[in-house]
């Protein structure tokens, strides 16, 4: 019986924490997921960046992870548990591990953590985000041109700054060039769960969208627009695999140089608290080859547009654009800056729905 | 706030495919605790019927194939919590949590390299005439055939609980284990097949997920099913039909509040998701006090060991 028991706590401890016996010298790497490495979504390319960093250090370094955390008090007992078993910087890659992250990061003052998409920092805990913004942009403007009942869907998550600008930025990149565009959003309070992010997309195309946008982790919403003839985009990773037909393009989250250059400054003593929101043009964003469905000339310009955000001559957010409650955002030729931007909690106008609080 | 853009019959025919997994699954749980057991890893045996399930149905083109593949995918991972718990007389709870963990771990050893395939489309059910009714058509005649089968499985185990000799037995090794051992029923024998029978059905809900669903495999895609499952076995008192009435009014609350969204109705999703929960909270509360458990119709063994030689 005893054995039994104490080979089964090993075996959990061992499914837990992969690899985090000490060794040495080694700078120790922990990463704490939302979701499984394989979603072949935000958290499989989290992961990627995890093995960048295998890959660039080798034996100086040691890395693990834990997937599938959930975004309460349970995060902030992975952590400490990281933070004990001697890992020298943790990368928390969810937005609601916020408070968790501050909590731990006070107990343990020497172990640095780096919080992905939040806006809390502290001595030893970094923020740091990605301008997905600017890949909707890209897309919004696909979809505009290429939707034929006027009708995109969006599968939104929580309604949280960043996927609120994603909606609007979409929105607002369709619009100029489709005056007639709607756009449906389906909340579904869920970062991954393919059985409900493909029950949404369904709801959505049974609501005449002909093209869906996605802002949650699985492929699931790729491969019911494969399987009823409509158009997607890959989020976070290609997920071409499961949409041949359907994926028109697909923005894709680059963490690796991040993520390198991170374990290098602890490596080299010189990591400091620090605020990084990093678009195209520092290649944290990427938008791969226009698929063949797309015509040449919206390629062409969509690409004109992907490469205006990143040389800097365009900005996502430029005026003129009203809220929507048709007040005054951003003046003719104004651009957002970043506070607003990191804190937006508004549709903009044109937008027919209501935003969840 | 167009209502009359959503279409009832197409709502109904979602709804429907929304619940079947978590309808299957607690099922078979139901049989499970009415033996006196309580098996936690419903998600862990899920999703290795997902897994299993896919592989089949995508290596033989089968999708029946594939369904049988579910089952025995999670009547066998069943097998690691009848040692445990049947043999070993560990704790039911750990147990089946552990069945959870290795369920999810294995599902993703096995499906490496299942990532991006299609699965074959499975049969709709298609009676000339029938099928092609205005409204009854598409809700009664027109679904997948594991749609069909989910139902005929909650009326066969309503039958066999209430109209069967084993079915006597199985409620009595669930309402008293030494009773039962002492009338000379195999107490542990009885458990053992009820666990196996709820691996299965938990094997083949998860093989609905990624066969029919959500077409696809993806890791820890059951994403929480498992536990909705549970949940429902209280919340429907542990009576078939009210099981299959709490597995749809979760897929419904689910599915209709999607669809609300997407016509720009703005309703609060993030508590009307929850109602099921609530609810089952609510059933638990009532449940705990003490005088009204008989008539909630929890078995009175459940979570329980037995040893015959207590």
């Amino acid at each position: 019986m005893n054995l039994l028991k104490t080979l089964l706590t090993g075996a959990a401890m061992a499914v837990g924490l992969a690899g985090a016996a000490t060794a040495g010298e080694k700078v120790k790497v922990g990463f704490i997921y939302v979701g499984p490495t394989g979603d072949f979504g935000w958290s499989y390319q989290h992961d990627q960046g995890r093995k960048a960093i295998e890959e660039a250090f080798g034996d100086a370094v040691e890395t693990s992870f834990v997937e599938s955390v959930p975004e309460s008090a349970d995060s902030e007992r992975v952590m400490t548990q990281m933070a004990l078993s001697g890992h020298d910087i943790i990368f928390a890659t969810s937005f609601n591990y916020m408070d968790h992250v501050m909590n731990v990061a006070k107990k343990f003052p020497k172990v640095k953590f780096e919080h992905a998409t939040g806006f809390k920092r502290a001595d030893n805990v970094s923020t740091y985000s990605a301008r997905f913004y600017e890949g909707r942009a890209v897309i919004g403007h696909v979809a505009g041109k290429m939707t034929k009942t006027n009708t995109i869907g969006y599968i939104a998550s929580y309604p949280i700054p960043e996927v609120v600008r994603g909606i609007n930025a979409a929105y607002l990149a369709a619009k100029a060039v489709n005056p007639d565009v709607k756009m449906k959003i389906v909340w579904v309070y869920t970062w991954f769960d393919p059985g409900k992010e493909a029950d949404a997309a369904n709801a959505l195309i049974e609501q005449g969208a002909d093209i869906i946008m996605q802002h949650t982790d699985s492929p699931a919403a790729m491969t019911i627009a494969e399987e009823k003839g409509i158009y997607a985009f890959g989020q976070a990773s290609d997920m071409g695999q499961f949409g041949p037909n359907a994926r028109l393009t697909s923005i894709i989250d680059n963490w690796d140089p991040y993520y390198i250059a991170r374990v290098k400054a602890v490596m080299d003593g010189t990591w400091s608290s620090t605020d990084t929101w990093d678009g195209i043009k520092e290649g944290m964003v990427g938008i791969v080859d226009f698929s063949d469905k797309v015509p040449a000339d919206v390629a062409a310009s969509a690409g004109a547009i992907r490469d205006a955000l990143s040389a800097g001559t365009m900005h996502a957010f430029t005026g003129p654009i009203n809220k929507q409650d048709g007040s005054v955002w951003l003046a003719d030729g104004e651009t957002a800056d970043d506070g607003t931007l990191a804190g937006m909690n508004f549709y903009v106008e044109g937008i027919e729905a209501e935003l969840p609080q | 706030m167009d209502f009359s853009a959503i279409s009832p019959v197409s709502l109904i025919v979602s709804l429907i495919a929304a619940s079947t997994p978590i309808l299957l699954a607690a099922i078979g749980e139901l049989v499970v605790e009415k033996s006196g057991v309580l098996n936690l890893g419903v998600e862990g045996m899920m999703i290795i019927g997902a897994i299993t399930g896919f592989i089949a149905a995508v290596s033989t083109g089968n999708p029946f194939l594939g369904f049988l593949g579910g089952a025995i995918g999670g009547a066998l991972v069943s097998i690691i919590f009848i040692v445990l718990t049947q043999y070993l007389m560990a704790n039911q709870v750990a147990s089946g949590l552990g069945l959870t963990m290795i369920g999810l771990g294995l599902a993703a050893l096995l499906g490496h390299s299942y990532a991006g395939i299609k699965p074959p489309s499975s049969p709709h059910l298609d009676i000339a005439g029938l099928s092609d009714l205005p409204v009854v058509g598409p809700i009664l005649f027109n679904h997948d055939f594991i749609i069909y089968f989910s139902i005929i499985l909650t009326a066969s185990v309503w039958y066999f609980l209430n109209r069967t000799k084993a079915g006597l037995i199985l409620r009595a090794v669930g309402e008293n284990h030494d009773a039962a051992h002492a009338l000379g029923y195999k107490v542990v024998r009885v458990r053992i097949y009820a666990i196996l029978f709820g691996g299965a059905c938990a094997g083949i809900g998860g093989a609905y997920l990624s066969l029919i669903r959500v077409p696809q495999w993806t890791e820890g895609m059951t994403a929480g099913a498992g536990w909705i499952a549970l949940a429902i076995v209280v919340f429907g008192s542990w009576k078939p039909w009210r099981v299959l009435i709490g597995a749809y009014l979760f897929g419904g609350v689910t599915i209709l509040q999607l669809n609300l969204q997407a016509v720009g109705v703005n309703i609060g999703a993030a508590y009307l998701s929850m109602t099921p929960y609530i609810i089952t909270i609510i059933v638990l509360v009532i449940m705990s006090s003490d005088k009204k458990r008989a008539s909630l119709n929890a078995p009175a063994a459940l979570g329980k060991l037995f040893h015959a030689s207590k």
